[in-house]
């Protein structure tokens, strides 16, 4: 995945590494290999490639992680915009599912 | 097959002619919304109360993407109501999700069923999931399997473990390009009006309304509206690496401009008309690339809002000059 990045310094993902148990989870889970867990702790090794699916933080056993999740799609954010809804994927165009 | 929690059917690892036909017409998006399976606990092969259980959705392409990995294997598969939507996308809306999780295991009554308590869930099924809830509320663990259903066999070969390699995404040009015609389905609801709205206006000139002009100018900018349908919705996905930029918005209108500048070279039309073309075209393909967003595995909300918000200005306002420019080339 490295030839595919998206905009730099835009997501909402936060680490609060005092409270990380070292679990491992948010590594498992995350599709970009954003967490790298070192010496108990876990760090974000490539911030940048976070796509706020928010697996890591809802998987959190300590609340550790935080992140705005949603949906990377425009057709769902202009949906989104009409409606006054969430952006979601079933928003009519389909064309995310 | 029978199980102490009552008879549960055993599925096929093989697709059939139907299957295959069904995922082709998913590809280009029709009666998606039908094309379910009913959830609950299925048996693959032989399994017994030491079979692995496979978590997944009830969308049909996702069930049927994962049986056909499982051939000669035995484990149990328990298929969650998603709405017929896949894994990430339900996990991302919450359907694939704990409480779904929590309601399926206690209808299909599966610790009677299993003497261990292990669930192997998609990794992509994350999002909606929190594993520790649900070892909480049932008792059973998760385990996050890899991200494709092919990895499958050689991550219960490994005694349960990913590689790094399976836990990440990917989006090679054979992934993007399938995802292409389900985009172009997409925008056919807006082609019907444009289309003819774009022929009839092309009709309008000096005399008022001429056929000749219709048939010249209406046709020409029919063809650069499908130019732009094709350069944004199939052109820049299959050629997304390679654009320059990282917006889609930016990589759509490159490629945009770069087509409509060749057919201007090609074909030396008028100066108002070859001007407006192009920022037609790009405008166009942006708009289309914009939306590719969607289809891919690593935009951010953050992210793709971010470029909407430079990007929808610009576009709308190339298409309002590039009209301008257009209807008045009819004039001189």
């Amino acid at each position: 995945m490295q030839k595919f990045r998206h905009l730099k310094g835009v997501t909402t993902l936060e680490l609060a590494r005092e409270k990380c148990i070292g679990c491992r989870l948010c590594e498992t889970v995350c599709p970009h290999g954003v967490f790298v867990v070192a010496e108990g702790k876990a760090a974000m090794a490539d911030r940048d490639a976070c796509m706020e699916c928010g697996a890591c933080a809802g998987n959190c056993p300590t609340a550790a992680i935080s992140v705005k999740a949603g949906v990377g799609c425009a057709s769902a954010i202009i949906h989104s915009w009409l409606t006054g809804e969430e952006p979601s994927c079933d928003c009519g165009g389909g064309s995310c599912c | 097959m029978e199980t102490p929690a009552g008879p549960v059917p055993r599925v096929s690892t093989e697709l059939r002619p139907r299957d295959i036909v069904g995922r082709w017409l998913m590809r280009w998006g029709f009666g998606r919304n039908r094309y379910r399976v009913a959830p609950g606990l299925y048996a693959v092969g032989n399994p017994d109360a030491e079979a692995p259980v496979l978590v997944t959705a009830n969308y049909k392409m996702t069930f049927d993407a994962l049986r056909r990995e499982l051939t000669g294997l035995d484990l149990w598969v328990l298929v969650l109501d998603t709405k017929g939507i896949n894994v990430w996308c339900a996990a991302g809306k919450g359907t694939f999700g704990t409480a779904e999780l929590v309601a399926q295991l206690a209808a299909s009554r599966l610790e009677k069923v299993t003497r261990h308590r292990t669930l192997i869930l998609p990794q992509l099924g994350a999002p909606g999931v929190a594993a520790h809830e649900v070892k909480r509320q049932t008792g059973f663990g998760v385990v996050y399997g890899p991200v494709r259903a092919a990895d499958l066999r050689e991550f219960l070969a490994a005694g349960r473990q990913a590689t790094a390699a399976m836990r990440q995404v990917t989006f090679s040009t054979g992934e993007r390009l399938i995802l292409t015609p389900v985009e172009l389905t997409g925008m056919g609801k807006t082609s019907l009006w444009a289309i003819p709205a774009l022929f009839l206006l092309g009709g309008f000139g000096p005399g008022f309304f001429s056929a000749a002009a219709l048939t010249e100018r209406g046709t020409a900018a029919v063809l650069v509206y499908l130019a732009g349908l094709l350069a944004g919705c199939v052109l820049t996905p299959v050629l997304l690496p390679w654009l320059p930029g990282r917006a889609f918005a930016a990589k759509g209108a490159v490629l945009g401009a770069a087509l409509a500048l060749i057919g201007a070279l090609a074909l030396h039309p008028p100066l108002l008309t070859a001007v407006a073309a192009i920022l037609a075209l790009a405008a166009l393909a942006s708009f289309g690339a914009m939306n590719f967003t969607g289809s891919t595995p690593f935009t951010s909300p953050s992210g793709v809002e971010k470029e909407m918000r430079r990007a929808i200005p610009l576009q709308g306002a190339a298409v309002l000059i590039a009209g301008g420019l257009w209807l008045a080339a009819a004039f001189v």
